[in-house]
């Protein structure tokens, strides 16, 4: 009986269903403004407004940080100022920490000794994965424990949506949807949490061209790296005392995150015009009011939290991947070693794109996170797989200009190391958001491509013009 | 999307002293009268508070002139001009 | 035959909720509101897990799910992404509304900015049509307060004729009334009937003319004139959305 019930009300509405309700936008308008009018009338008898004299700060912020003068030379100051503070802040913990850590060492080969352990033994585990271990912890953990709370504090603080109300512009430009201002701060500071960003964004197809051009946003791993080649080959170093000028390596971070913004939004013309062609979504941002931080517990919170991921990630991938390169450096194939077999394999590439054939090998080797590829490279232009001790940079712009780099390599190394395909966890990440495998390993072979592309160039170009 | 891009269309909208809402000058306040949209970017709007008959002013432009940032009930809301120019207002 | 909304309503929607209920006794409840209303800080101060709240629009975009105890009963705390309103078809939009209208909670947490109070009203007054067991959490009154907005909210109460908590969720405020004000309605203290909206004539007749036609399955375990406002209305997910139900029904009966 029941059951009869069920499908002649079923089949009714059906009827309902198909039959286009006429109307049925007025109807909708008037149901919605029905709503409003409602709360409308309950704000009004329930809300007071008390002080009209109070001063409104966030319309006075907002017209400094927005306006057409001086709105954007605050948002790079304020970039600038994120970066040297991370840069500056990170000197005294990175030297602590190196002494802590290569101290411990001595006393580990102390122990491997007494216990009369192999030789190749101390090599793997000390001079391979403990070395780069200590090397990752101490030069890329007080840059990421230092950037990831001020960020968290920007955020908080509520000027992020002002970046996208300021950059919505050339965005719109470019085809694409403001909020990916937000997705590419985001990329900051990891790249793969950038891609987790981008859902904000709600038109697949914004939201992919978000998603693929994150990559040229150089996240929390690649910045000690650029920050180290920029302070040696245009920081001044040498030039006075062994410590960089804070000021040039800033300059040049900056720089070089000009040039990631920039490579993001021809990036995304260039995909919106072609594979990803389609119309611009709706574009509406809420500006919402400044909120007081509360510092210290962010602060906390965001320390803590960020140390662990670093530790996390440097004893399950740098440890490892420490412990691969020196076994590369130190097997024997015919009179050479796997290292430089392979390394001599890529040269030839390498020097046509103005690197060399161990720096290929870093950059594949350094798949996994992005803060090992300089440690790796160090390994592997160290004899023996060894490890450079964090001294000063003086000691590293040596080995490199040893091992022949010139400012151009300097400026190629940091350049690939800018447009280069994304870390495996990004890659993953992007694979699990889009819901693929076509996704990733299209940005895979954009990004490599557009990095050769630019440094062959460069390297084209230096050649022909006889600079060194 | 559905707008209304031809230009002629909306001038037919607009009598007396109707204009765009893309054409509210800053600090200035207007009264909506229309929203040219249909479908889900009206539906869009509406949930924004952009309702026919309530109010709506003009916070300030960006550095670039575009978007704009719209006071609509309070909330400090951004839009593209190209958007804006599907609501019709008259200033108060 | 054993049919309840509760195993039926749920276990069509539980895949795209991914409900991880500890147990079968462990009460649901929906966290709703506008984007940056404070809402991720209350699901940390009530659940503990560790998230980041951002000052910045749409940044809850996943469904968070954290449980706590109170007066040795277990909650599931659901957090819906921000939304200005449950009527629009934004994949978010969809998902709140389709949670609190299908996934059936026990009751639903509004959370409210009480610097702009109307535009926060809104979404409270949709959620209050489509369920009775609202309660409206009056957040961020240290700020209201700091701009000389002042509320009054036991007349709020009052008038939307659903507990109203004012609370400084950051610091904790108003949240022990807020878990007891829970406890009362879940122990059925409190029964909550929410000021309902009247919508003009025709409309209204529309709506019984529909509600009436719906099938008696619905009727019976979904709110009626909810969803024949969303049919009137004509949006196309509400439709789909009962179709399946409507599927899944006949089909588990013509089993039996």
């Amino acid at each position: 009986m029941e059951h009869n019930k069920n499908i002649s009300n079923k089949s009714n509405l059906e009827k309902l269903i198909s039959i286009k309700i006429e109307d049925s936008e007025a109807l909708g308008d008037s149901i919605v403004a029905t709503i409003y009018e409602k709360a409308e009338n309950i704000a009004k008898s329930v809300v007071s407004v008390n002080d009209k004299r109070k001063v409104n700060w966030d319309r006075r912020l907002d017209d400094v940080l927005t306006s057409k003068i001086t709105g954007y030379p605050i948002m790079l100051l304020l970039l600038g100022i994120i970066f040297w503070i991370t840069i500056e802040g990170a000197n005294y913990p990175s030297q602590l920490l190196s002494n802590i850590l290569f101290g411990f060492e001595n006393k580990l080969s102390s122990f491997f000794f007494y216990i009369n352990a192999p030789d190749w033994l101390h090599g793997l585990l000390i001079q391979g994965m403990y070395r780069t271990l200590a090397w990752v912890i101490a030069v890329m953990l007080p840059p990421m424990a230092i950037f990831f709370p001020l960020f968290t504090l920007l955020e908080d603080l509520g000027y992020l949506p002002r970046i996208a109300f300021n950059l919505d512009n050339a965005f719109r430009k470019a085809g694409t949807h403001g909020k990916q201002a937000l997705t590419m701060s985001m990329g900051f500071g990891c790249n793969a949490a950038g891609i987790v960003a981008c859902r904000i964004i709600d038109s697949p197809r914004e939201r992919l061209i978000a998603m693929i051009t994150n990559n040229f946003v150089p996240c929390n791993g690649r910045f000690p790296t650029l920050i180290a080649i920029s302070a040696i080959f245009f920081g001044g170093i040498g030039l006075a005392s062994g410590k960089p000028s804070s000021i040039l390596a800033t300059l040049s971070v900056v720089f070089m995150i000009l040039i990631g913004i920039i490579a993001t939004i021809a990036v995304s013309k260039f995909l919106s015009s072609t594979v990803l062609k389609g119309v611009p979504s709706t574009f509406s941002l809420e500006l919402p009011p400044y909120r007081r931080p509360q510092i210290s517990k962010i602060l906390v919170r965001s320390l803590l939290d960020r140390t662990l991921f670093v530790l996390v990630r440097a004893i399950v991938v740098a440890a490892p991947a420490g412990a691969i390169t020196w076994l590369f450096a130190n097997i024997m194939v015919g009179d050479n070693t796997l290292l430089n077999l392979c390394s001599g394999f890529l040269d030839p590439f390498g020097k046509l794109i103005g690197l060399d054939g161990f720096i290929i090998m870093a950059f594949i080797l350094g798949l996994p996170a992005n803060e090992i590829v300089l440690p790796i490279l160090i390994m592997s232009y160290m004899s023996q797989g060894a490890m450079l001790e964090f001294d000063n940079l003086q000691t590293l712009k040596n080995l490199l200009v040893n091992n022949g780099w010139t400012w151009i390599t300097g400026l190629n190394f940091m350049l690939f190391s800018l447009l280069h395909f994304p870390c495996a966890t990004t890659l993953m990440t992007m694979g699990k958001e889009s819901n693929g495998l076509k996704w990733p390993i299209f940005t895979f072979i954009l990004t490599t491509g557009i990095a050769i592309a630019v440094t062959f160039t460069i390297k084209t170009l230096s050649t022909i013009l006889g600079l060194v | 999307m559905e707008t209304y891009n031809n230009v002629s269309i909306r001038f037919n909208q607009l009598k007396n002293e109707n204009i765009l809402l893309d054409q509210l000058p800053v600090g200035k306040t207007a009264r909506i009268k229309e929203i040219l949209n249909r479908g889900i970017c009206r539906r869009r709007f509406l949930d924004l508070g952009l309702i026919p008959n309530s109010l709506v002013s003009v916070e300030r432009l960006s550095p670039s002139g575009n978007p704009i940032a719209f006071n609509i009930r309070g909330s400090i809301i951004a839009l593209r001009r190209e958007e804006a120019q599907n609501i019709v207002v008259k200033p108060i | 035959m054993g049919l309840t909304s509760q195993s039926s309503g749920l276990s069509l929607l539980k895949d795209k909720y991914n409900l991880s209920k500890k147990s079968e006794d462990q009460i649901v409840i929906a966290l709703a509101g506008n984007p940056n209303t404070g809402k991720s800080t209350l699901f940390n101060y009530l659940t503990g897990l560790n998230q980041h709240t951002g000052n910045w629009p749409g940044k809850t975009v996943t469904n968070a799910q954290g449980s706590f105890k109170h007066k040795d009963k277990e909650y599931l705390l659901v957090d819906l992404p921000g939304t200005y309103s449950i009527l629009a078809s934004s994949q978010e939009e969809e998902v709140a509304r389709d949670f609190i209208c299908f996934g059936n909670p026990k009751l639903t947490i509004v959370i409210a900015d009480a610097t702009c109070l109307e535009r926060n009203l809104n979404l409270a007054l949709q959620i209050m049509e489509l369920t009775d067991n609202v309660i409206l959490c009056l957040n961020l009154i240290d700020e209201a307060t700091r701009k000389g907005i002042i509320i009054d909210a036991s007349k709020l109460e009052k008038d939307l004729k659903i507990p109203v908590i004012p609370m400084v969720a950051r610091d904790g405020v108003g949240v022990d009334l807020l878990k007891e004000t829970i406890d009362m309605i879940v122990e059925g203290n409190l029964g909550i009937s929410p000021l309902k909206i009247i919508y003009k004539d025709r409309i209204e007749a529309l709506v019984s003319e529909i509600a009436n036609s719906l099938p008696e399955y619905i009727k019976e375990n979904y709110n009626a004139r909810w969803i024949a406002l969303r049919i009137i209305d004509g949006d196309s997910s509400i439709l789909k959305s009962i179709q399946e139900i409507i599927r899944a029904n006949l089909y588990i009966e013509a089993e039996v």
